[in-house]
């Protein structure tokens, strides 16, 4: 049982009961997640919450609801952590979804109102999801010359015949035991990732291969720093010559709004795009594959080229322009127009040998 | 308009039968179809009750039966308190069309054109064939007297059928039967309404009715004192139009305008004639009849510069902004009551009352346009209302900052009944059959201040309602949530749930301190909205 979350959660019970026995109103300070309050710190490179707060009155009709919710959260996450058990972001709606007695409203009525009561939970007590025993979905495939202990199971990433090891929402309580890489490839594309492990890529390059399923979730996401940290692997990114491709790269070294409150957790400073990049769109004979922008991501690419961390960013902003001259974006899959173990044969390890990645 | 009266048209038209008359005339006088037809009959009975019992000061009792006959046919009986009429003028009055006193006199009376109860009569013979049957009694001792007329269609003369002594229970009165031919519907239109209406604005009266449903409504009076007695006026000199001063030095008797201006108006002394007439540029000693056209333009000037008191205001009689308020209140149920009496005023030299009376909330649906009602002289006006200058005003009129919703030049919505209600001694109509009234700016501008004065105090008190609503809506918000925040606050602490719960609601008791919108906290939270908006237009890069 994590002491320190559970008493971090009673405080927040006790100061309040303390509030309300001296008749002073109940306000809960919420740190504003939102744009107004994230910053580009650019000491440690990744954007951190402000110092707004936001006061969450009970006697506030229009704060009563909120103020509620985040208390059921609350209680829900101090019950989980004393059992010891985990549970999901959907199974915490239903615990805390009922009618209040004597009106027609329900203390949620959608999912995310919990998942943002959650949230607001994170960012007050500064525990992550994860401390409060709340996961999400598992989403992910890693493989790779490793060995950990998960409860007490050893699992071995390269004996895991087809499929790879299924990464878990909360990968805090795993140790390592056998790290034998030289690298970690991650990708978005999980059939880019089903590639490289059938042609046992990371056995031939001494690597760890993780994928998602287009964003990367916050368990792979602390994997990734776990790596980095305490096996001080490079971390290369490959997704998508657009700019959700780019935004992934963008969210993993710096981290993103909604979870500014976790940047400390979940960013990879030293994380490096390796593909796909203009470049190679020119290297590898790519352009016959290109797919025609539209309005929506000439807007968005417009929004990148302003961010703080890639205003100054001379490699980030080529990309940008030559994105924007070609009109054009390109995927990962368009390598398989070389053939299908052109990826893992000559594209991948060409790269990593020459060094060509962006940062 | 005015040049072609239903009056006129039948003295210039003597040859004809005064059945061809009426045939011509029906859309003026109210017989336009059978619906209508009957509320005629018994709008004309009724006025014509009403104003003979305030004529001889007896508090008005009325009572109305209209009974279905089937095939469209209908028995009209009113009988009425007031003095009765003496024998000889009785065939006259209900037999003859055209009789009448109250034309063309400068006081105020409901029946202006003495054309009604006798076209009713005449309605009745042309539909069914059936004599009016007429009772009348003037007093305790004598007898009461009986008729059955029809009118010569030919001589517009009455036709005598039957002439009889009887006895009658009441003291005095006058009680007509009539069979015509009609149709019976509820609605804005009807004769429910009609009468519902006229006790509103007539709270001294009492009306007894039963419908051809055979339900009977009693109307009740709410008030025991009768209207002063309105007296005969001349027209004041503000507003009289050229054409009618031309018209008046042409008919005066006077020999020198001085004479003319201070024997024809009211308000002119010797005094005020002279100064007219020195800013008029004009010898007092003219000749009314030798004025030319240039000079009668300068009189008016003359009168437009000179200060003259404003009309008597005894020639008109206004309901009263508080017997208006104890109509309305007796027959809309509401919660709130505001009625305004406007001072006396003139358009074309004619004295006029603006009075308004509202009535807020209860069971009146809030979503459907307000309900108007019109009255003339204490007479609720069904028809036309969208060519009526109050319809007019109460569009003009900014409602929504009265706290009703409202949308451009239309009647507001809202759970209100507004009653406008016009007095003068010539109520002007936009047409002969009396069914609006005419869009005289003086009268527009007097019932937008009137509706203007009465929704202000409206506004106040739809304003503290929703307040209170708000506020109570807070309370009951916290109320059921203290349960809910203790219960999750008790399981967080380790406290008892009931110490939290005690003291919650002890701070909800002294309420003002905590139940404030933080306002500061209000902006947060809205800039909080706009951040999650404008991170949506961001194009949902985020998780």
């Amino acid at each position: 049982m994590n002491k320190k979350a559970k008493e971090s959660l009673e405080n927040l019970g006790k100061d309040l009961v303390k509030k309300i026995l001296a008749k002073k109103p109940p306000i809960l300070d919420v740190p504003i997640r939102s744009l107004s309050n994230v910053n580009y710190d650019e000491k440690t490179q990744t954007l951190q919450l402000g110092e707004k707060t936001s006061e969450r009155n009970f006697f506030n009709v229009s704060h009563s609801k909120k103020f509620l919710q985040t208390l059921e959260v609350a209680a829900v996450s101090k019950g989980l952590i004393e059992d010891n058990k985990n549970t999901s972001l959907r199974d915490v709606f239903y615990m805390i979804k009922r009618t209040i007695p004597n009106t027609k409203t329900n203390i949620v009525d959608e999912q995310t109102e919990s998942d943002s009561a959650i949230e607001d939970l994170e960012a007050i007590t500064g525990l992550s999801r994860e401390l409060l025993h709340i996961n999400a979905k598992a989403s992910g495939m890693v493989s790779g010359k490793v060995i950990i202990e998960d409860l007490g199971d050893s699992i071995d990433w390269s004996k895991m015949g087809s499929g790879g090891w299924a990464i878990p929402s909360n990968v805090e309580n795993i140790t390592f035991k056998k790290v034998d890489a030289n690298y970690v490839l991650y990708m978005e594309k999980d059939a880019v990732w089903q590639r490289l492990h059938q042609d046992k890529f990371w056995e031939k390059n001494k690597c760890i291969i993780i994928s998602s399923q287009g964003q990367t979730t916050r368990g792979i996401r602390r994997l990734l720093q776990r790596l980095s940290q305490e096996y001080k692997l490079p971390i290369y990114v490959l997704a998508d010559f657009d700019p959700w491709g780019f935004y992934i790269y963008s969210v993993i070294k710096y981290g993103s709004i909604n979870l500014a409150h976790m940047s400390n957790e979940m960013t990879l400073t030293e994380a490096r795009f390796l593909g796909i990049t203009a470049e190679d769109i020119e290297n590898y004979d790519l352009k016959k594959h290109l797919i025609a922008f539209k309005e929506v991501d000439i807007k968005r690419i417009k929004q990148l080229q302003n961010y703080d961390w890639f205003k100054d960013h001379k490699g980030w902003q080529n990309q940008f322009k030559k994105m924007l001259a070609m009109k054009a974006k390109a995927e990962i899959q368009a390598l398989s127009s070389r053939g299908l173990s052109f990826i893992s044969e000559k594209y991948l390890p060409e790269k990593i040998k020459k060094g060509e990645y962006l940062e | 308009m005015s040049e072609n009266t239903a009056e006129q048209l039948a003295t210039k038209q003597r040859d004809i039968s005064v059945a061809e008359f009426f045939e011509r005339n029906r859309h003026l006088l109210g017989f336009d179809n059978k619906r209508k037809a009957l509320l005629t009959v018994v709008k004309e009975a009724v006025d014509n009750a009403i104003d003979a019992c305030e004529e001889a000061k007896k508090l008005p009792e009325i009572n109305i039966q209209i009974i279905d006959m089937g095939n469209d046919r209908y028995r009209i009986i009113i009988e009425d308190n007031g003095p009765g009429i003496v024998k000889k003028q009785i065939p006259n009055i209900f037999a003859k069309l055209l009789y009448g006193s109250k034309f063309h006199t400068m006081k105020q009376a409901r029946g202006q054109q003495g054309i009604g109860i006798s076209a009713a009569v005449l309605y009745a013979q042309l539909t069914t064939g059936r004599p009016a049957k007429i009772w009348s009694k003037i007093s305790i001792g004598k007898p009461a007297h009986y008729y059955e007329l029809h009118i010569d269609t030919q001589s517009n003369k009455p036709e005598i059928l039957k002439d009889e002594e009887t006895e009658w229970k009441e003291d005095t009165g006058v009680k007509i039967e009539l069979d015509i031919e009609a149709n019976y519907q509820k609605g804005d239109q009807s004769v429910d309404s009609y009468l519902k209406q006229t006790a509103i604005a007539n709270p001294h009266v009492t009306i007894i009715y039963t419908n051809p449903k055979a339900e009977q409504f009693i109307f009740a009076r709410a008030s025991e004192q009768l209207p002063k007695e309105p007296t005969e006026i001349k027209p004041h000199p503000y507003g009289v139009e050229i054409g009618i001063l031309i018209k008046m030095l042409k008919a005066t008797e006077a020999r020198t305008i001085q004479s003319f201006l201070t024997n024809e108006f009211s308000r002119v002394g010797a005094g005020t004639a002279k100064e007219i007439c020195d800013k008029a540029g004009l010898f007092t000693n003219m000749k009314p009849k030798d004025l030319q056209l240039p000079h009668v333009e300068k009189l008016i000037e003359g009168i437009k510069s000179t200060k003259i008191i404003a009309p008597s205001t005894d020639c008109i009689t206004p309901i009263g902004d508080q017997l208006l308020e104890a109509g309305l209140r007796k027959e809309i149920p509401a919660e709130f009551y505001i009625s305004v009496s406007r001072s006396p005023t003139v358009y074309k030299g004619i004295p006029f009352v603006i009075e308004t009376a509202l009535a807020y909330g209860g069971d009146q649906p809030g979503d459907k346009t307000v309900r108007l009602l019109r009255f003339a002289n204490r007479v609720p006006l069904l028809y036309q209302q969208g060519s009526c200058a109050s319809t007019k005003a109460v569009t003009q009129t900014n409602w929504r900052s009265y706290g009703l919703s409202q949308s451009q030049n239309s009647l507001p919505v809202g759970s209100l009944t507004i009653v406008v209600s016009l007095v003068s001694v010539w109520p002007p109509f936009t047409s002969e059959a009396k069914e609006a009234i005419a869009h005289y700016d003086e009268i527009i501008k007097e019932m937008k201040l009137a509706l203007q004065e009465a929704g202000r105090k409206l506004g106040a008190y739809v304003n503290k309602k929703r307040k209170i609503a708000v506020q109570q809506e807070r309370v009951s918000i916290f109320e059921n949530y203290i349960p809910e925040v203790a219960s999750a606050l008790s399981n967080l602490s380790g406290i008892g749930k009931q110490n939290i719960q005690e003291a919650m609601k002890s701070m909800l008791e002294k309420n003002k301190e905590y139940i404030q919108a933080h306002k500061e906290s209000h902006k947060v939270e809205k800039t909080e909205k706009q951040d999650k908006e404008d991170q949506i237009k961001l194009g949902g890069f985020d998780e």
